[in-house]
């Protein structure tokens, strides 16, 4: 079936990365030829630079909740998540404290990091996350010990969108007097942050998630909670953060933190509402299942499995229709796991092979809700009239799962 | 794409031979759902010969082409040349796989060689059987990628 007649793209991978809006496209442009000097020369030039830095970093710290001076910025996400959770580790193992506590299903630039932490001597306890994606704040509490030097949990997760009790869970640490770091690289901009109220000592944000440039993040770290230094070398980011900053980028983010912020009440509705019909209409397909808590959720994204097909096959398909989705299988991955945050769920290897991810944006339309709805039952009934395991499956041979 | 050749896309858009032979002369069934890979050939033998092929796939898109390329290949051909069939013969034949895709091809090979061995059962065809490694011991691949 060669179905490339796309006239149009639907694009609806946007918890993988955003295009810019044009808040945040004109907000680069100046700092190319006009304002290019480097905010740590002495000159006027330098300064002018240095005064739009700051203001940056205002209007980013505002939206948050925060003070401008526990901003840091970094290249991304993953950075902020390599310096937070390594700074915490290594400033508790000085008080003798060497355990730190997560979720099963965080983002592999937190797992990875602490997986390097228990390689030289820390332990990690991995909190699980149950079918629904949520790990409650009395879980937290359970696991922590006198020796606990940090509690990391995703504000909300990347592949199901499911978000945490947050708050809940600050205000445990904040009793225990352990610190407490978020990866709400999901979050920021889709949903209302404030990390005073939210008992929040340390948040990673990356801007291409809410429309920003790629390449550009920042770490929040409450003041009273040091901060060690991952990349050493100039002064910038009052010595905690060196390279000469990426101003064009920050001011994307800046203003594409600003847009998503105005507008999260509309935007958010819109989503929610083709999100919906979009689960409504697929969940008709037989023997699928929608992964984690709908409830406490992300507007945004949606996660199904269907049984008895592969992912990456899924995708190809889909893309063909001229829809641009990610999934979760082992094929995907690049790995022979699927992911593991599917796995984390419960869901059994050959069910979280079958997975899709559609994750939308204030763009999409109600045609693209419609040209989703169209395409995946028509590519899962293609897939399915080729699986043998579809065929096991319906034949009785093996069980149906979901 | 950047991902496949266009070869690839081809016989993933458009698989050949795609089906089921209620009245098969062997049918072999290689892979398993854990890992993502499930590759099913139906093969109809007459006077030594693949007079027809099907197959069913559980697989990403090289898993598709492999099994649609490797029927092409086999098809009409006597079963001494089909057990001749190599993976890199499928790779090559698809202008190329992913590194981390090659285990694919090694799927297809296998597959064919089970419903060759599975016919040579079924009719009481003495065969050596130390051509014919049983596919369920290995992990198909995984990790040999070269």
């Amino acid at each position: 079936m060669d179905t490339r007649n796309k006239k149009t793209t639907v694009y609806a991978d946007n918890a993988a990365t955003t295009a810019m809006n044009d808040a945040a496209i004109s907000a680069m442009t100046e700092y190319f030829k006009e304002v290019y000097g480097n905010p740590s020369s002495l000159h006027s030039v330098g300064q002018r630079a240095k005064e739009e830095l700051e203001k940056a970093r205002e209007r980013i710290a505002a939206r948050i909740g925060a003070d401008a001076n526990e901003i840091y910025f970094t290249s991304g996400g993953s950075e902020a998540d390599n310096q937070a959770i390594r700074s915490a580790a290594v400033n508790g193992a000085k008080r003798g404290k060497k355990h730190i506590v997560t979720t099963a299903f965080e983002h592999h630039a937190v797992l990875h990091t602490l997986k390097k932490l228990e390689r030289e001597g820390f332990e990690v306890t991995y909190l699980p996350v149950h079918e629904n994606g949520v790990v409650s704040a009395q879980e937290v509490k359970a696991a922590l010990r006198p020796d606990t030097a940090l509690v990391t949990v995703m504000f909300a997760n990347n592949e199901i969108g499911t978000i945490q009790p947050i708050a809940e869970i600050g205000a445990v640490c904040r009793e225990h007097k352990v610190v407490f770091h978020t990866d709400a690289v999901q979050a920021v901009g889709h949903v209302p942050i404030d990390v005073k109220d939210m008992n929040i000592d340390m948040l990673s944000m990356s801007a291409h998630k809410f429309h920003g440039a790629k390449g550009v993040g920042a770490l929040y770290v409450r003041r009273g909670v040091p901060l060690n230094t991952l990349i050493e070398g100039g002064a910038q980011e009052k010595g905690r953060r060196a390279g000469t900053e990426n101003l064009a980028g920050i001011a994307s983010m800046a203003a594409a933190l600003d847009y998503a912020c105005e507008h999260m009440q509309e935007n958010t509705a819109k989503e929610i509402a083709l999100r919906d019909r979009i689960a409504a209409e697929l969940c008709k397909i037989p023997h699928s299942k929608i992964n984690g808590d709908m409830e406490r959720h992300l507007p945004n994204i949606l996660n199904m499995c269907f049984e008895g097909i592969e992912g990456e096959g899924l995708l190809l398909y889909l893309d063909d229709y001229g829809i641009c989705a990610s999934s979760g299988s082992a094929c995907t991955s690049g790995s022979l796991d699927p992911s593991h945050v599917l796995l984390a769920l419960g869901l059994p290897h050959e069910v979280a092979h079958g997975s899709l991810r559609i994750s939308l944006s204030e763009s999409n339309t109600d045609a693209d809700a419609d040209m989703i709805i169209k395409a995946v039952p028509q590519v899962v009934k293609l897939l399915r009239d080729m699986s043998p395991v579809w065929e096991a499956l319906e034949k009785g041979e093996k069980k149906h799962l979901i | 794409m950047a991902l496949y050749s266009e070869k690839v896309m081809d016989h993933f858009r458009n698989p050949r031979n795609v089906g089921k032979l209620d009245d098969a002369d062997g049918v072999g069934e290689v892979g398993n759902a854990r890992c993502g890979d499930i590759m099913k050939m139906y093969i109809k033998v007459n006077d030594g010969i693949i007079t027809d092929v099907k197959f069913n796939t559980f697989g990403c898109g090289s898993a598709i082409a492999s099994s649609s390329m490797a029927t092409e290949l086999i098809k009409g051909k006597p079963i001494s040349e089909a057990l001749e069939l190599t993976n890199k013969a499928v790779v090559e034949a698809l202008d190329g796989l992913p590194a981390h895709k090659l285990h694919c091809s090694v799927l297809a090979e296998e597959a064919i060689r089970a419903a060759i061995k599975d016919y040579y059962d079924k009719n009481g065809i003495e065969y050596d059987k130390s051509k014919f490694p049983d596919p369920t011991d290995d992990d198909h691949g995984h990790g040999n990628e070269e």
